[in-house]
């Protein structure tokens, strides 16, 4: 058995003329964190949409646990392969309920493709209070236009964690939220890691994203420029040094 | 994410009384049935003899359930986040085919089938029109309205089909017969409860179904609902297939009820269908909608034409009247439900 939970290969991606994703290579092993960093438009997301079967990619390959995916990779074959994601923008239907949107295309259905309302709302509310996303103006059936950014980024992270992900990815997660429910996002990110889940997560904040990973994946218009362990990297501040050398060198630049 | 940091923004506290968590869930259904009260007291005190007549009301009730056939399903695709144009042709072409069927010595429940094949086929091409080929609904629609009547016009030139002896088929005592000493309203017409049947119908599939939900989302947000794995397109083509399903019952029973079909079966329904699913509190920007509100807005707008001259106004009054209505309710929609897009 190896350690390894997801490897992509030579995955690329355009949009028209835009090479958003330039034969990028990864691998995210079992029950690590990683930091994928990257400047505005670096092809972070498109990379992520590709690993969960949003996009399509050009070319390239994605193996799960060793094997190779054949046929089109799609959003509930990664659903099924236990990949959730958390996207940038959130991927709410915001004049609908929170409980509807945590069960969005994986309603809990009984005879006849009737859905278990009942259930839905108890299951959605077990799962708020358990992750301590609760509060006195708002219910399972709260409209999610009626909530803030912060809370919408709660319904967005609550639904990925109900579905006990292996591999869970998190995109620009924290970008709406408070110091103390961004150390929250941490430490469930943390506690997936401690149940043997992996995490590959966004974010814009390196010095966040240095406390957190275990180890950094760094893109550049498109192009991995750096694969780097935590050890390999004496702190927050060499990180920060890393990208602006890279965004000087222009693409290229040895990983 | 505690509760402590949540609370920034004052908002009111969740319902408890389950009465009006009701009203307030169902709020725009409710403010059409509102809508129809108030039109109902007009008319009873413009002519109270005539709007606390039953007969008026069966009236009402011969013609309501075509259009019901087609509101529903027009729920579903403007809360797609599409429109459909094309359905008063749909209509028209699968009514044509089945009385051809009919004509030519089919059984009538035989000659359903082709026509409901017809309409779901009409259904996949328009939803594959607005979807794979990524044409506007609103003009796709409106061409394929066109492109259907026209082949109508060319296959029959403008001949119409008379059916003496419908009345003595099973298909028209099950689907468009009467019922004697029914309580109130005697003689109450059969496809009143079928239309009703297919607004209970039409609200189950919309509330408590996969198939709704997904509707509602796609039209809601599609960006999400891809990104959450429903096929956009897959949900989007089903709605119009639902539409083709209503339109060919819509078709069937006007020519039932007519003994009649027409080149122009179907035409005169688009407007008044509009009317009835906005009039009835599903909006115009999708995501959301009402298969009961839009039902009793169906009422309503039927409601309004046999009203105007059974209250003794004469018939030039109708469109007004229309107009002023659907103005006057979208008016009260707006300022009772707050606009989330
Ligand atoms: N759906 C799309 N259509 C066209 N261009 C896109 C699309 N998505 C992303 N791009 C382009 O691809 C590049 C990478 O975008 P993205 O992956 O969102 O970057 P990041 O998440 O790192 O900020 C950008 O130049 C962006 O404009
Ligand atoms: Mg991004």
């Amino acid at each position: 058995m190896s350690s390894r939970l997801v490897e992509l290969k030579n995955i690329t991606k355009s949009f028209g003329n835009v090479n958003a994703v330039n034969d990028v290579s990864m691998v995210i092993n079992k029950a690590e964190i990683v930091g994928l960093i990257g400047d505005n438009g670096a092809g972070k997301s498109t990379l992520i949409k590709i690993l969960s079967g949003v996009y399509s990619p050009d070319s390239g390959e994605i193996f799960i646990r060793d094997r190779k995916i054949e046929g089109r990779w799609t959003v509930a074959k990664a659903h099924e392969a236990g990949i959730e994601t958390v996207h940038q923008d959130r991927a709410l239907a915001v004049q609908h309920t929170i409980a509807r949107n945590i069960f969005m295309g994986r309603e809990i259905t009984g005879r006849l493709g009737l859905i278990r309302v009942k259930k839905q709302y108890e299951e959605a509310e077990r799962l708020m209070r358990e992750i301590g996303f609760t509060s006195k103006v708002f219910t399972p059936d709260s409209v999610v236009a009626t909530l803030s950014g912060g809370e919408r980024q709660g319904v967005a992270i609550a639904r990925a964690l109900y579905f006990e992900a292996e591999l869970l990815i998190l995109d620009e997660p924290t970008t709406a939220l408070s110091l103390t429910e961004t150390q929250k996002v941490y430490n469930f990110m943390l506690a997936a890691k401690e149940k043997g889940s992996s995490v590959l997560f966004i974010s814009h904040n390196i010095y966040h994203a240095y406390d957190i990973a275990d180890r950094f994946v760094i893109l550049d218009r498109g192009t991995v420029v750096m694969q780097a362990d935590k050890s390999e990297i004496e702190s927050a501040e060499r990180l920060v040094q890393h990208m602006k050398d890279f965004a000087r060198a222009g693409h290229r630049a040895p990983g | 994410m505690t509760a402590g940091t949540l609370t920034s923004t004052p908002r009111s506290r969740p319902e408890r009384r389950p009465l009006m968590a009701f009203v307030r869930r169902n709020r725009r259904a409710f403010s059409a049935l509102l809508i129809f009260l108030v039109l109902l007291a007009i008319f009873t005190i413009l002519n109270p003899k005539v709007f606390t007549n039953a007969i008026t009301y069966r009236a009402i009730f011969l013609s309501l359930p075509i259009s019901l056939f087609v509101v529903v399903p027009m729920v579903f695709i403007v809360a797609s986040g599409e429109i459909d144009l094309s359905f008063p042709a749909t209509v028209g072409i699968t009514s044509w085919v089945f009385s051809a069927a009919v004509r030519s010595g089919w059984e009538p429940f035989a000659a359903l089938v082709p026509a409901l094949l017809l309409g779901m086929l009409i259904g996949v091409v328009v939803g594959s029109l607005v979807t794979y080929v990524g044409l506007s609904s609103l003009v796709a629609t409106l061409g394929m309205n066109f492109l259907l009547r026209g082949i109508i016009n060319m296959g029959t030139e403008g001949v119409a089909i008379q059916f003496p002896q419908m009345r003595s088929t099973t298909l028209w005592q099950v689907f468009a017969g009467r019922i004697d000493g029914f309580p109130i309203i005697d003689d109450f017409p059969i496809h009143m409860i079928w239309g009703v049947l297919f607004v209970a119908l039409g609200w189950v599939l919309f509330n408590r179904h996969k198939f709704g939900t997904q509707v509602q989302i796609v039209g809601d947000n599609p960006d999400s609902a891809t990104e959450m794995g429903i096929n956009v397109f897959r949900v989007k083509i089903a709605a119009y297939v639902f539409m083709g399903i209503g339109a060919t019952l819509a078709g069937v029973l006007s020519v039932l009820v007519n003994q009649n079909w027409w080149p122009t079966t179907g035409d005169g329904l688009l407007l008044p269908t509009l009317a009835a699913v906005f009039v009835g509190g599903t909006p115009t920007w999708g995501g959301i909608g009402t298969v009961v509100g839009s039902s009793i807005g169906a009422f309503i707008i039927a409601f309004i034409e046999t009203g105007i001259i059974a209250a003794g106004l004469t018939g030039y009054v109708t469109q007004f009247f229309n107009g002023l209505v659907i103005i006057v309710s979208l008016i009260g929609h707006r300022f009772n439900g707050p606009r989330y897009r």
